[in-house]
């Protein structure tokens, strides 16, 4: 990465610095109440109503692969919570940086370009990604809810889950006059993408008609991805997609990024 | 002008900027020397703003031609922003930082060492008057406070040429004369100060030379004297009559001065000997509520070029 990049991230991990204890917290206390509820809670009548290790007669046990819903919910809740946290940095955080703390605008007047006001912060997005995925990993074994060494490949796609939407929703903001938009960006977005996307339940629960339009949603490629890594049941062709997807997304996204955060910042 | 882009710290010729069908700078020359303190007086919207983001290498020029310290802001805009300092028209201070990180993260992003930092920083919140409160949020600071620190932020770097826009708006007449007193001692060391204001006694405190601007052009150009000499007369005589009084003046206030100019609240003759126009209204039975015989001044200048008064 290029020194002014750099210098941004520095800035990024400064004013992070302020509020690391409360976000390390959250990040922690969110997959604790979501394993405990969804998994444990809802998992023990999902699992009894024909699920883990059911013959293949049940339903429910073909769905989820012969595994408990613990362990079906933990990887998809893993690559969905990179994608809203993803969505979190890089809606209102670039908004403050554009116009409410105008810090990217402080940046610009020093020899810090556009474009590295892009890499610096998409990296500490990265990074923010990284801790709030390694907390989430830590609690779901906590669970018991992963098994085997292979299972921690589900950490960078979990990554690359969360900056495929980063780098779009970042360059989206920066052309953003005021937060409005991030309203409707979370509502028939990211909330739809959640629920829909396989992390509650196999998409081929759809309706028919709904099933391709889940498979062409970003989340629904990063969910499979993250759940088939953490299950040890990944095949190399559709891994394969599921990464071209979500790198096709970053790197489409930030070269966005470059040109609406050019646009906004030098005119 | 015998100004040629090496002997000028900024060479600018025909320099326009349009945004879409808008022109906010329309063909202006003008060249500023090293040490020099130079201004861009006019009232908002006249594109001193924008001529400013184009010297500070953050607005490409739609037309003409722009040096920047011999360099051509397109292609080596990061080398001259390295070597110039910025007070933006709003401050982009960082909130949630101290006083003093707002300075070390800003030294960073000109790639200089922590050890430099550490001291230049040291220096210049003492030079702002900020050294009491620097482990302080900014949040909280007063906005002359936050100007200073704006101020110190775009010296962290000691820049050749420090580009102010608009420093004082807003600030109250304390704040104001704290921070006139910080620039011109920047100006005693040598830095090259550009400013755009709407103040005039602020261009009159400040600058060496400066050039008026109304809608997107340069309509005089010279020392705060000289505008005053070329374009006023050496005293103004103001009146302001009781309501009503003043429209019926017609033809009572002809040869009083070299120019009468009449404003909504009260009129101006521009003389120069001020309390002898002001006996000869007396004599001929003009009875004003009040009577100010004042040095004319920028204000008068911008009034006379433009036909309106600066600050509306």
């Amino acid at each position: 990465m290029a020194a002014p990049a750099v210098r941004v991230l520095e800035h990024e991990l400064l004013v992070y610095r302020r509020a690391w204890r409360g976000s390390l917290f959250s990040s922690f206390l969110s997959p604790v109440l979501f394993l405990a509820a969804m998994g444990l809670g809802l998992g023990s009548l999902v699992d009894a109503g024909g699920g883990a290790g059911a013959g293949a007669g049940g339903a429910g046990g073909a769905a989820l692969a012969g595994v408990s819903y613990l362990a079906f919910l933990a990887p998809g809740l893993l690559a969905s919570t990179a994608m809203q946290t993803a969505a979190g940095e890089s809606t209102f955080p670039v908004m403050a940086g554009f116009v409410w703390v105008k810090s990217f605008h402080g940046m610009t007047a020093t020899p810090i370009r556009p474009a590295d006001v892009v890499v610096g912060k998409l990296t500490y997005i990265g990074l923010r990604l990284l801790l709030v995925i390694g907390v989430f990993f830590g609690v779901t074994v906590l669970f018991g809810a992963v098994s085997g060494p292979g299972a921690v490949l589900a950490v960078p796609a979990a990554l690359l889950t969360g900056l495929a939407f980063a780098a779009p929703i970042a360059a989206y903001s920066a052309t953003q006059r005021d937060a409005n938009g991030f309203n409707a960006l979370f509502r028939f977005g990211v909330i739809p993408l959640f629920l829909f996307s396989g992390t509650f339940f196999p998409i081929e629960q759809l309706p028919g008609i709904l099933q391709p339009v889940a498979y062409v949603t970003p989340l629904w490629h990063g969910v499979d991805l993250c759940r088939s890594l953490a299950l040890g049941t990944a095949e190399p062709v559709p891994t394969l997609v599921h990464v071209a997807c979500l790198g096709t997304m970053t790197t489409l996204g930030v070269a966005a990024a470059f040109v609406t955060f050019q646009r906004r910042l030098v005119k | 002008m015998t100004a040629s882009p090496s002997t000028s710290l900024i060479h600018a010729r025909a320099l326009t900027k349009r945004f879409g069908g808008f022109t906010a700078v329309d063909a202006i020359d003008f060249d500023v020397a090293p040490g020099e303190s130079f201004g861009f007086l006019g009232p908002n919207g006249a594109g001193k703003t924008s001529t400013m983001r184009m010297i500070g290498c953050v607005s490409p020029l739609t037309g003409g031609t722009l040096t920047v310290l011999g360099m051509d802001p397109l292609a080596d805009g990061p080398r001259i922003r390295a070597r110039i300092g910025v007070v933006p028209q709003q401050d982009t201070l960082d909130m949630e930082l101290t006083v003093r990180e707002n300075l070390s993260i800003y030294g960073r992003y000109f790639d200089l060492p922590r050890r430099v930092i550490r001291r230049r920083v040291d220096e210049l919140l003492d030079f702002v008057q900020l050294t009491e409160r620097s482990g302080d949020q900014v949040e909280p600071l007063s906005g002359g406070m936050k100007r200073r620190l704006t101020i110190a932020r775009s010296l962290v770097n000691e820049p050749d040429l420090l580009l102010l826009d608009e420093p004082t708006t807003g600030l109250d007449p304390q704040a104001r004369h704290l921070l006139w007193d910080r620039l011109y001692r920047l100006k005693q060391k040598g830095v090259t100060l550009v400013l755009t204001t709407h103040y005039m006694d602020e261009a009159e405190q400040l600058c060496d030379r400066l050039v008026v601007m109304d809608k997107a052009k340069i309509v005089a150009e010279g020392s705060p004297r000289q505008l005053i000499d070329r374009h006023a007369t050496r005293e103004v005589l103001e009146m302001r009559f009781p309501v009503g009084v003043q429209e019926t003046l017609d033809g009572q206030l002809d040869g009083l001065g070299d120019r009468v100019e009449r404003l909504p609240d009260r009129v101006l003759v521009y003389t120069d000997d001020g309390d002898a126009a002001a006996t000869v209204a007396h004599e001929r039975g003009l009875r004003p509520e009040m009577v100010l015989v004042r040095r004319s001044s920028l204000e008068d200048v911008f009034l006379r070029l433009t036909g309106r008064s600066l600050v509306d």
